[in-house]
């Protein structure tokens, strides 16, 4: 057996380089090679509508969506603030029944319904995280893997907000094109809006707060009053998109608060590629569908996802952005050594 | 004096099912979400030796454990090895694989009341004025011995005493020749077996259905934590608070409220003590 002559080497390339500085802006090639993937991006997702003329896959857009900005929160709150939170639920159901109790309790319509519960939801989710904010890593998972769980088993308990039933003849959006556009550019607005968000100053402190709290401690900063404020934007995120799903399925019941909407969006942030906010996105435009599509094999298919998951933590832990990314910004060859 | 009793027996099936977790937590920090999905292939591998193959019960119990054991072992080997010490990875994959198991065995139509196993033996006895199975008594009795057991096995046999080295401090059980990967793997297999002793024992009292799986998860995730994760015996005795817990919840308030006593306890204990009752943690590690 002959020793390895060659090793694989990663270069940038030439146009990446030269469109890293202000010099893009001298040459359409270097301008569009940086908004290309953008522009892709943006258009595909405002066209889908267009091309899924089928009602059932209509709908599908939809979820997607919903999924899209839960996975967007969990990446935000996971790979900027550090605080890993499994209960994509509590903020789903939260968001859900606030939608569903302003809605057939005051029938408020649902243009106003949306923005009140991730506003008041994000401000709920807040204030019952507060207290467990001081703690770290698997003990927060933990808790807020536990709060969705506690949030049904109170209300099936004190049979409050229609009990084991739930809410029923909530009022759907006006059409199902302003449902999809509303989603869509829901989906857009928070993926921009965060990526720049992360850039302030405000985004270093919570990229610092994860690197090392007690330096930011040290620094005369309140971590505690910045975690909230993570909590608040990504559970208001979170919040909005269970209201969103109260008012598609004209319904809010326990359901909401079940396991699936925890697992999936962390699910689809490790397939998408952890950390890159768009990641999560790209993975929920895949695992959704691929979901329905295996809606025929009952349970098989969770056990399908599951599958897929572990294989990708454990042999491309970086996601397909990253990997994606890598083949558009860099070239690989062989050198010998 | 029901209270007492049924308080008792409750308390100690959740340390059963605690004990597992607690162990592989303790010795080899990966919190091992599939903790439910192993309880539930022992039922069930328990249930096809005995009525599909027809074996005698206590051999289909030794080799269901047996399966259980090698399970936890491969999982460690082949997932769990390569995402240890990254926490967040450990929990995604331990729980995917525990809900491809659960959702496997749903699928491949394991679902309904069918599926019961038989009681080691029958008939009953009075306690005072109360009427327990002998089951039951079983089930305590074998309880008490394996806590009595699993203490003399790790504080007076090599292995015992090369995994609790392990527990304390990782680096040192290294440095002194404990092959820290081997016995993370033990670790897992053991805790895979305590899983399995817990269901044997627990499962014929009632049917073997699928989303006990996820019951059992909660409730030894709730004991571990109430206890300290990483204690065993702050396990043991948070089973006793929240066992006589939810059968006073029980008696005085209604069933509903029996789960919700069990995550009240895990919220609050993480919120007051995440150390737990017993932890041995370190407050800096886990809280700022």
């Amino acid at each position: 057996m002959s020793t390895q002559e060659s090793r694989k080497e990663r270069i940038n390339r030439g146009i990446k380089v030269r469109s890293d500085g202000l010099y893009a802006l001298m040459s359409w090639r270097e301008l569009s090679y940086l908004t290309l993937p953008r522009f892709i991006m943006i258009a595909g997702m405002l066209s889908l509508p267009f091309l899924m003329p089928d009602m059932y896959w209509q709908r599908v857009i939809s979820i997607v969506c919903i999924y899209a900005i839960l996975a967007l929160s969990f990446d935000f709150l996971a790979h900027y603030v550090g605080l890993v939170s499994l209960g994509g639920a509590f903020f789903i159901g939260t968001g859900g029944y606030i939608a569903g109790i302003l809605n057939s309790y005051f029938s408020i319509p649902p243009f106003l319904t949306v923005p009140l519960a991730a506003i008041i939801g994000g401000i709920f989710c807040t204030l019952m995280l507060l207290p467990c904010l001081p703690l770290k890593g698997v003990y927060f998972a933990i808790v807020t893997l536990m709060y969705p769980l506690f949030m049904a088993r109170v209300i099936e308990a004190f049979d409050i907000f229609g009990g084991t039933d739930g809410l029923v003849g909530i009022d759907s959006f006006s059409s199902s094109f302003a449902e999809q556009y509303f989603v869509i550019g829901m989906v857009l607005i928070f993926l921009f809006g965060l990526r720049r968000f992360v850039t302030t100053d405000r985004g270093l402190i919570f990229t610092a707060i994860m690197d090392n709290d007690q330096a930011v401690k040290a620094s005369g900063i309140d971590i505690t009053r910045y975690k909230a404020l993570a909590v608040f934007i990504a559970s208001a995120m979170g919040c909005m998109a269970g209201a969103c799903l109260t008012h598609i399925y004209m319904w809010s019941g326990i359901s909401q608060f079940a396991l699936d909407f925890s697992i999936l969006p962390i699910a689809a942030t490790v397939i998408g590629g952890s950390g890159t906010l768009v990641g999560p996105i790209l993975g929920c435009l895949i695992l959704v569908p691929v979901s329905e599509l295996l809606r025929d094999f009952g349970t098989l298919r969770i056990v399908f996802y599951a599958s897929i998951l572990v294989g990708f933590i454990l042999f491309k832990s970086g996601g397909i952005m990253e990997f994606g990314q890598r083949k558009y910004e860099q070239f690989e060859r062989w050198t010998k050594i | 004096m029901e209270i007492l009793v049924y308080g008792t027996i409750n308390s100690v099936s959740l340390a059963l099912m605690g004990l597992g977790f607690a162990m592989v937590y303790g010795i080899s920090r990966v919190p091992n979400f599939a903790h439910g999905a192993l309880y539930i292939v022992c039922g069930f591998v328990t249930w096809t030796l005995f009525h599909k193959i027809g074996l005698p019960y206590f051999i289909s119990i030794i080799l269901s454990l047996c399966v259980n054991g090698v399970l936890g072992i491969l999982m460690y080997r082949f997932v769990l090895i390569r995402v240890r010490g990254m926490n967040i990875s450990e929990i995604i994959a331990s729980y995917a694989i525990g809900l491809a198991i659960l959702e496997g065995f749903r699928f491949g139509g394991f679902r309904g009341m069918t599926y019961t196993l038989p009681v080691f033996m029958e008939g009953s006895l009075m306690i005072g004025s109360v009427p327990v199975d002998f089951h039951r008594l079983i089930m305590m009795v074998i309880g008490i011995l394996l806590v009595a057991g699993l203490w003399v096995f790790t504080h007076h046999t090599r292995i015992g005493l090369a995994l609790q080295g392990m527990a304390q401090d990782e680096r040192a059980a290294l440095m002194l020749g404990i092959d820290s990967d081997f016995m993370a793997m033990l670790a897992m297999g053991f805790g895979a077996v305590l899983a399995g002793v817990a269901a044997t024992l627990i499962l014929p009292l009632g049917n073997i259905v699928v989303e006990s799986g996820y019951h059992v998860l909660i409730m030894s995730i709730a004991v571990c934590i109430v206890g300290g994760l990483g204690s065993w015996t702050g396990a043991f005795f948070a089973a006793f608070i929240i066992g006589y817990a939810q059968i006073l919840t029980v008696v005085f308030i209604g069933s509903h409220f029996q789960m919700v006593v069990a995550l009240l306890a895990i919220i609050l204990t993480l919120i007051l003590k995440p150390s737990g009752l017993f932890g041995q943690q370190k407050e800096l590690e886990e809280r700022v």
